[in-house]
């Protein structure tokens, strides 16, 4: 996913200096961990490098995909890249997250997903079993999604220059006439939907490693979300967004940037599970802000959201009403906790990182 | 989930917020030691939903934010030699030394890792024996036990292959020092649950004695930190000072003993440098000369040098309760998260992160 952020003041790059553009950062900066977080970090990284120099009409969205018009048509188009220690986890593998993660980021756009690319970059002496099971579960992903896997490309690079495979998916989706998913449609007064419990993707990775300590398995939530998004695309959904890197708070501070709208949300009616729960306490994790792979939220109108909620709960048992959409002043995410107070949500810098005491 | 879904019920929090209006008659000045009792209350808005004759004042307890600078400073110098694998705390590696911070000599190829105990810098230590393996053993009383047990087990296993780059500090010789500030605004203290279930309620006793000041151990929920406060405002209008405890769920007066024994076994009291604050006497833990051959600053030969660096920063009158964050001019300006100046605005316990992550909305 290469989700664009609409440019903020000041992240604009100009041409004083001559011909050349000059670095937008320190001269002794470097890419950190902190920028592959999907805080505010990342985006700083996005709208100074990336989106000035990509700038183009079509590079304009606040979406996760790109939407093309084709003849008649539209197609949606987004890619996305992963990297995941360990390779295998409770749950899944680099392979389903490679594709399901690219499905999801399709259907987020209401698009049917069709086609699927492949591109794997392999480390000298990675078990070909370990790559056979991958790509297995590579191939189920895509049967139980319904889009083919159509073409693709192999590296391999030295030994220690890699982390056993990281794989790139791009994909294309088809969007229907009429079907207008975008977080510009969102009015004041939806209602807003989450598909299920939170917070266990990020979690079952933490506690998969071999030094967590973690006795407690805790299961990833990947998954394709397309089949259950297009049933949703006729109970009139406004915008859709999958919850990955940054978890759900992240999730609604982007569409309630882009969308110029405020939204509020209870603490209360978020589900996460016992055993993800414990564990974000001991390490002093906000599940808020932890990661998902088969969660989304959906912004409907409130007419719609029985009819919605009951298509999201065949799907989950603990999908529901987590919050709506209020005036648009602010711009704000508003989280009224359990104990009675209310605050804002901000975007983290980077990855949430376990405490000390 | 038990033991933190009823301490976190709107419900229960809202009935001692009325017992408490009912029982507080004048202002008060309470100061919460330990920063996650900090980043509860600004998370949860508890200060709003206290009479609003009663002050909050932050307090000191944040181990990433009181390690000294030059400290931060040698972690970057030994992280950044190519034998040495360098093990912390996560929330160590963002803090700012006077040049830089360790996840930039991660970046910039230093084999830097992220471990949840420093008995997993043991184990790297036995699965690297051709490297140096250095944990930085820093944090209050919570973590000594921890560390110390790391450090006798590397003695005991007679590993030649890792020492520890130590900042220990304890709790009770730093409120004296806020309680001996001249202009000391802090009327009474919320003490900090976990430090006391290491530690027990007993060492308390002399301060609140000797400044007459009421000190009520108390934890981290929201539910806890209002019946502190109860705790607290009772004794105060009563004209008490004793050690009460709130959270007795985890802390026995006498504390672990255990654990004591095994801080004993491996450190001495020792003066220590806060960062911002300066040097207070008998206010941290070093490693006895039984375990010296362990001392990481000795097997680095790091030398002892001041750093001062010209920055608006105010995180030392903040970590003393004297100034609170938002009174800083540079908090959410050019101090943010993502560029910070001092470590509170840094750590998931530090005053300024709290104040900057949990901006209020009126109700």
């Amino acid at each position: 996913m290469f989700r664009l952020f609409s440019l903020q003041a000041g992240g604009t790059m100009t041409e004083e200096n001559g011909f050349s553009c000059p670095l937008p950062f320190h001269e002794n900066a470097v890419v950190t961990l902190a920028h592959g977080g999907g805080g505010s970090l990342t985006h700083q990284l996005i709208e100074k490098i990336f989106r000035p120099a990509f700038d183009n009409p079509d590079l304009e969205t606040e979406h996760d995909s790109a939407i093309i018009e084709v003849g008649a048509g539209k197609l949606a188009f987004t890619t996305d890249s992963y990297v995941v220690q360990p390779l295998i986890f409770p749950g899944g593998d680099i392979g389903s997250l490679a594709v399901n993660g690219t499905v999801n980021d399709l259907a987020m756009s209401g698009a049917r997903p069709l086609y699927l690319s492949a591109g794997f970059i392999l480390e000298e002496g990675l078990a070909m079993e370990t790559l056979w099971s991958v790509v297995q579960s590579m191939k189920q992903s895509a049967l139980s999604a319904g889009v083919k896997i159509i073409t693709g490309d192999t590296k391999v690079v030295d030994k220690g220059k890699g982390d056993g495979i990281f794989i790139n998916t791009s994909g294309i989706g088809v969007i229907e006439q009429g079907v207008a998913i975008h977080p510009s449609q969102i009015q004041s007064g939806d209602e807003i939907l989450l598909s299920g419990d939170i917070a266990r993707h990020g979690m079952a990775i933490l506690s998969a490693r071999k030094d967590s300590g973690f006795q407690n398995q805790i299961e990833s939530d990947c998954a394709s979300v397309a089949g259950e998004v297009l049933s949703l695309l006729d109970a009139g959904v406004r915008c859709l967004r999958d919850l990955t890197r940054g978890g759900l708070a992240t999730a609604l501070i982007e569409i309630s940037g882009s969308a110029g709208v405020s939204i509020e949300i209870n603490e209360s009616e978020i589900p996460v599970q016992e055993n993800v729960k414990g564990a974000c306490e001991i390490l002093g994790f906000d599940p808020l802000y932890v990661a998902n792979e088969g969660r989304f939220v959906a912004f409907v109108n409130p007419k719609d959201t029985a009819q919605a909620l009951s298509i999201m709960k065949k799907a989950s048992a603990d999908a529901r009403k987590i919050g709506r959409v209020t005036e648009p002043a602010g711009k704000r995410v508003t989280l009224k906790t359990r104990a009675g107070s209310s605050r804002m949500l901000n975007m983290l810098s980077g990855e949430q990182l376990p405490r000390i005491c | 989930m038990k033991f933190v879904d009823e301490y976190r019920s709107g419900e229960s929090v809202g009935e001692y917020c009325r017992a408490l209006a009912e029982i507080t008659t004048q202002p008060w000045t309470i100061m919460e030691i330990c920063g996650g009792q900090t980043h509860s209350i600004v998370k949860h808005g508890i200060q709003e939903m206290i009479p609003p004759e009663l002050t909050l004042l932050h307090g000191p307890g944040c181990p990433v934010c009181v390690t000294p600078m030059e400290l931060i400073d040698h972690a970057v110098h030994i992280a950044s030699l190519s034998n040495v694998i360098f093990c912390s705390f996560g929330d160590m590696l963002r803090v700012p030394g006077s040049e830089k911070d360790l996840f930039s000599v991660k970046a910039k190829g230093g084999d830097v890792r992220i471990v949840l105990s420093p008995m997993e810098a043991l184990e790297i230590a036995k699965e690297f024996p051709e490297k140096e393996v250095v944990f930085f053993a820093i944090g209050f009383e919570t973590t000594a036990p921890a560390n110390a047990m790391a450090i006798h087990q590397a003695r005991q296993e007679n590993l030649k292959n890792i020492s520890f780059l130590v900042s220990q500090v304890i709790v009770p010789p730093a409120m004296r020092t806020i309680l001996e500030f001249p202009d000391n605004r802090v009327q009474g203290f919320l003490a900090a649950g976990h430090v006391c279930t290491i530690m027990g309620t007993q060492e308390y006793e002399p301060l609140a004695r000797e400044f007459q000041i009421p000190i009520v151990v108390t934890g981290f929920e929201p539910l806890d930190i209002v019946q502190g406060i109860y705790m607290c405002v009772r004794q105060l209008e009563a004209g008490c000072a004793q050690v009460e405890n709130q959270y007795s769920r985890a802390v026995k007066k006498e504390g672990n003993l255990a654990a004591q024994k095994l801080i004993e076994e491996v450190f001495q009291i020792v003066p220590q440098k806060w960062r911002g604050v300066g040097e207070i006497a008998q206010s941290g833990l070093g490693l006895k000369n039984s375990y010296s051959a362990f001392d990481a600053s000795t097997r680095f030969l790091l030398e002892s040098r001041r750093c001062e660096i010209d920055s608006p920063c105010i995180s030392g009158e903040v970590l003393m309760g004297i100034k609170k964050p938002d009174e800083c001019t540079a908090f959410g300006t050019s101090c943010t998260p993502d560029s910070p100046f001092g470590a509170t605005m840094v750590s998931s316990e530090g005053a300024c992160s709290a104040y900057f992550r949990y901006k209020r909305v009126a109700p």
